[in-house]
């Protein structure tokens, strides 16, 4: 158990928290660091350190400064929102106690954006590229219509099991900043430029990079659904594809950064057993 | 349909599915979200959703028992029409889910598995995992992504909504939002908009609710002249983990599988749990309810440890109001077993385990049963007129209320997954009504541009004037909002007095004038986070005084409203032909109150604060009775009741009858 038991006395605990925020303006400006201390109380997490931040709005040495920005939402880590790289680790913010962080690391607290994707402000990163990826595996159930046409498919309870886990992805993006093969893309608005013309650019951009391991899982998701296999043949099309699962360098970082625990590696694999019988296939359809 | 457009604003269970129906009904949408709609508060639901199903169905279930337990459990505070509407809606509506791929728990066989939740006698509640909410929202923005891509909806994340815009008759056209990144505030021109964005728990300043849910979206509309009833019932749950950011659920399984609460008897006992011997413990829910002990209904848990922390000053921790919620009795292996999912979390986000140490835990706000007004039409068989442009509108032609943010379906108090399904069923529903409404008005887009370009001009100069506000002088926003919600969580959550509501009423009164003057410590124009928080800041403020003037003005206990000084007394004879007579005297005062106080509080607001008035309530389908859970003399109470009714029913046969018939007929 990691637990501090009762007998660590509140003594010994500090009495101040000193937290190294690694700030940016906006895209395109550089990145400072900024010292802040906050007083320490216990169950905090990192969340409840950057509240206490921004209500200060004072830096470490005093002086005034904007609050720090950071993004976050359901604070009990299932709606993906708070990533950010603490201590060197990509995490989600909400469930990084400082407790346990001070055992790392009692001298100060360290937070940093995601790095492969870019910064809006601070700790603020613009995720859209992964959001984009799951419109690029069409990570849906193509049902008829939303009438009233009685029930479901019948769904094995071994099928349940296997699927729950891979919907649970919470599309914080931890895996994509650990991928060695996932790499930063940042489409900068030109002076004057239509959002037509900047979100078509963007779609570009990201259509010829990798798509990254969430969704070759949600593709695999949707490949096993009755309904959902419908679109399997356009699925491995796009894995098959420029930034498909070839990009894919198996270096199972993934895997062991995901906050939900998604089986991304097994995910993977079957992707790529599926994508090389599609290719063999279309050689024979030819 | 191809010049329409609608303006969804919200995307959680209810924003979405209204976007889908729409899109499927070929208008095009744009939807609106403070964040990606993926991560909107529905994302946090555990438990389930419900709905009569194949199963129940065979033991006695229908719809109508399903209508009938939310109008009893919510202290027959609704309008009829609406929750039965919903109620034979809910198995279509978990078909669909299902359809759309829905990872639902499966029998051995593969059907859907059920579980039981409060309120009722069924397995109705469909559940995947422990993260139904989750899954039931990803299933929904999977289909609006498909919809984005057939370029019917347009997404407009990190965006604010500011503020519905009327033209000169009253009607809605649209709307003013901010992008959040740049700050660009700009118009929207929609010949609907639809408002689905969510509970208002941050007014409490930390309740089980995300971020997210300010309420301001809801207050700007109540402040361009829409109505919002039943503000005052706010829904407590009364077991959560508090955390310095946010009071997360702890399962009520915890005291079923023997979990006991106590406190020290002595006031600030500084010893660690462990060391404070049995004979110095309190067990308070044991020791005052012998029969129940620690599973006493949920509203009593709830009283009895607010009142043991804010009154009788007993709270284990110096810094925050909390009991013990002790399971280090049991052993570790059964433990892990019966209760393994719920303990991981106390220990993911307390970093204490809990099979070691008792748990800390404090009721959390929850849930808000009131919300914006809305209308409705019935049909002829007591349900609603599918396609009628008044189902879900709010007293503003053209502006839409839909999830948690409308006041319609759980009255005085909610079932458990009876929300999720409110929320999705009103989305869907909502669709074909509008569609209709459309037909029948000048499109948006075709107005003058002065309505719009006027409404913009207003929003930047509130916006401006905030951030000209002279820095480090004023109010700082982060601390007024700690002000607001402590002052709220006192006066206005488990118990209420109404010489606190009083004081509480002139002290938030006095911020709106005080938010005004909140002073920046960011005054830029790029991802300005501050601004936007001080704006949602100065919006809760509205709603908090329709929660405590509806609160203060309703002198009687219904449901989640609890007034210890308006509330009917349990029997105390104990000689039987007293104890009748007693009880003949209960059910006068009951009736006496009823037709006092079964109506909805409606505020609309008057500029600096709101006006509220009564309303009837539409009981077309069921007659009010008494909601006798746990009551001592509750047995003599009901007999003496069901004579009354069963008297007025022969003095007045033929109403009865086609009340009955309504009821089989369907
Ligand atoms: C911990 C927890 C567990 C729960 N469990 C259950 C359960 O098991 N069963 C059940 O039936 N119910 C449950 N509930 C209740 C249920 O989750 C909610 O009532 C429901 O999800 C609300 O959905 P919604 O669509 O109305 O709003 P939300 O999901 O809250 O979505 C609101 C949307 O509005 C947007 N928005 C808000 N303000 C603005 C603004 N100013 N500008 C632009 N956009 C804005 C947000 O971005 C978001 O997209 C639970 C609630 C909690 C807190
Ligand atoms: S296994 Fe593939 S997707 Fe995962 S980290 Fe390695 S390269 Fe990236
Ligand atoms: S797969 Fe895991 S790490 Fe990757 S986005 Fe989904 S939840 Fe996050
Ligand atoms: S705030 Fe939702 S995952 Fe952390």
């Amino acid at each position: 158990m990691i637990a501090p038991g009762p007998e660590v006395s509140p003594s010994r605990r500090p009495s101040k928290i000193n937290v190294r925020v690694l700030r940016q303006d906006g895209p395109g400006t550089p990145p400072y660091w900024e010292r802040h201390q906050v007083d320490y109380e216990p169950d905090m997490n990192v969340i409840s350190v950057l509240q206490k931040i921004a209500a200060q709005a004072t830096t470490f040495d005093g002086k005034k400064v904007s609050p720090v920005a950071w993004d976050c939402g359901c604070l009990e880590e299932v709606c993906g929102s708070c990533t950010m790289v603490i201590n060197g680790r990509v995490r989600q913010s909400c469930s990084a106690l400082v407790d346990r962080l001070l055992e790392d690391n009692p001298e100060e607290i360290q937070l940093q954006p995601m790095t492969k994707f870019p910064v809006v402000r601070d700790l603020m990163i613009d995720r859209s590229r992964l959001f984009h990826s799951l419109k690029r595996v069409q990570a849906w159930v193509p049902v008829d219509s939303y009438f009233d046409m009685g029930a479901g498919p019948r769904i094995p309870r071994e099928d349940q099991e296997q699927n729950y886990p891979l919907s649970q992805c919470m599309s914080c993006g931890c895996c994509l900043e650990a991928c060695p093969q996932f790499n930063k893309v940042e489409v900068i608005r030109h002076a004057g430029e239509t959002d037509e013309a900047f979100d078509a650019r963007k779609k570009q951009a990201y259509d010829a990079e990798f798509i990254g391991p969430h969704a070759i899982s949600q593709a695999m998701l949707f490949n096993s659904h009755p309904v959902g296999k419908n679109l399997q043949k356009e699925r491995l099309e796009t894995l098959t594809g420029t930034g498909g699962i070839q990009a894919c360098g198996n270096a199972q970082n993934c895997v062991a950064v995901c906050p939900k625990e998604i089986p991304l590696t097994t995910s993977i694999a079957r992707a790529g057993r599926a994508a090389t019988l599609h290719t063999i296939k279309k050689l024979f359809d030819r | 349909m191809a010049n329409n457009r609608v303006l969804v604003v919200g995307g959680g269970l209810a924003g979405l599915s209204a976007t889908m129906k729409l899109a499927e009904l070929g208008v095009a949408v744009d939807l609106l979200s403070l964040t990606p709609v993926k991560r909107s508060h529905s994302v946090c639901a555990q438990g389930g959703i419900n709905s009569v199903n194949d199963q129940t169905r065979q033991q006695g279930d229908n719809e109508w028992n399903h209508f009938d337990d939310t109008i009893y459990g919510g202290d027959f505070l609704q309008n009829q029409p609406p929750v039965k509407e919903m109620a034979y809606w809910a198995p279509k509506v978990i078909d669909l889910m299902d359809r759309l791929g829905v990872t639902f728990n499966r029998t051995p066989e593969g059907y859907i598995d059920r579980r039981r939740f409060g309120g009722t006698l069924y397995k109705r509640t469909a559940f995947a995992g422990a993260t139904t909410g989750q899954q039931l929202l990803y299933a929904l923005d999977e289909q609006v992504r498909r919809w984005e891509v057939e370029g019917l909806v347009k997404k407009y994340e990190f965006w604010d909504f500011l503020g519905p815009i009327l033209d000169d008759n009253g009607r809605c056209v649209g709307a003013v939002a901010q992008d959040m990144v740049s700050m660009e505030i700009r118009s929207f021109a929609a010949d609907a908009v639809v408002v689905a964005t969510g509970g208002c728990g941050l007014i409490y300043g930390r309740s089980t609710m995300s971020v997210f849910c300010t309420g301001s979206a809801a207050s700007r509309c109540f402040q361009a002249g829409a109505k919002y009833g039943n503000g005052e019932f706010i829904q407590v749950h009364p077991t959560a983990i508090p955390g310095a950011d946010k009071l997360r659920l702890m399962s009520e399984s915890a005291r079923g599988e023997g979990g006991r609460v106590w406190v020290p008897r002595k006031p600030n006992d500084t010893r660690a749990p462990k060391q404070i011997p049995a004979s110095e413990r309190y067990f308070f829910l044991e020791e005052r309810f012998p029969k129940y002990g620690n599973l006493v209904p949920r509203d009593i848990a709830t009283r009895e440890i607010f009142n043991i922390c804010v009154n009788e000053g007993l709270s284990v921790d110096p810094t925050r109001m909390c009991v013990y919620l002790d399971l280090t009795h049991i052993p570790r292996h059964e433990l892990d077993r019966k209760l393994g999912g719920i303990l991981e979390i106390y220990e993911k986000f307390q970093g204490v385990d809990p099979r070691e140490e008792p748990m800390k835990i404090f009721p959390a706000v929850h849930y808000s049963m009131g919300g914006l007004w809305v209308d409705y039409e019935a049909n002829g068989e007591g349900g609603l007129l599918p396609g009628s442009p008044r189902n879900q509108s709010t007293n503003v032609p053209g502006l839409y209320a839909i999830g948690e943010c409308d006041y319609q379906y759980h009255g005085a108090n909610r079932l458990g997954a009876n929300s999720l399904l409110s929320c999705i069923f009103s989305g869907l529903f909502v669709g074909p009504g509008i569609v209709n409404w459309m037909k029948s008005n000048k499109a948006a887009a075709d107005l003058p541009k002065s309505i719009f370009e006027r409404a913009v001009g207003e929003h930047t100069a509130r916006h401006k004037k905030l951030l000209s506000n002279a820095s480090g002088t004023g109010e700082n926003p982060y601390l007024l909002h700690q002000e607001l919600g402590d002052i709220m969580t006192r006066t206005a959550t488990v118990v209420r007095y109404n010489n606190q509501l009083t004081e509480a009423y002139e002290k938030v009164s006095a911020m709106v004038e005080r938010s005004q003057r909140c002073s920046l410590a960011d005054t830029g124009n790029w991802t300005n986070q501050n601004v936007i928080f001080t704006k949602s800041l100065q919006d809760m403020i509205p709603i908090a005084q329709c929660i405590l003037k509806g609160a203060l003005m309703r002198d009687e206990s219904r449901g989640a409203h609890f007034k210890p000084d308006f509330c009917m007394p349990s029997l105390q004879a104990t000689d039987p032909t007293e104890r009748r007579l007693e009880a003949e005297k209960w059910c006068d005062a009951f009736e006496e109150n009823t037709s006092k106080f079964l109506k909805s509080s409606v505020c609309s607001w008057k500029g600096q604060e709101p006006d509220l008035v009564f309303e009837d309530i539409d009981t077309r389908l069921m007659k009010p009775r008494p909601r006798l859970y746990g009551l001592v003399g509750g047995e003599v109470i009901e007999e003496v009741w069901k004579q009354r009714s069963r008297s007025k029913e022969e003095s007045a046969p033929s109403k009865p009858a086609a009340t009955k018939q309504l009821a089989g007929s369907v």
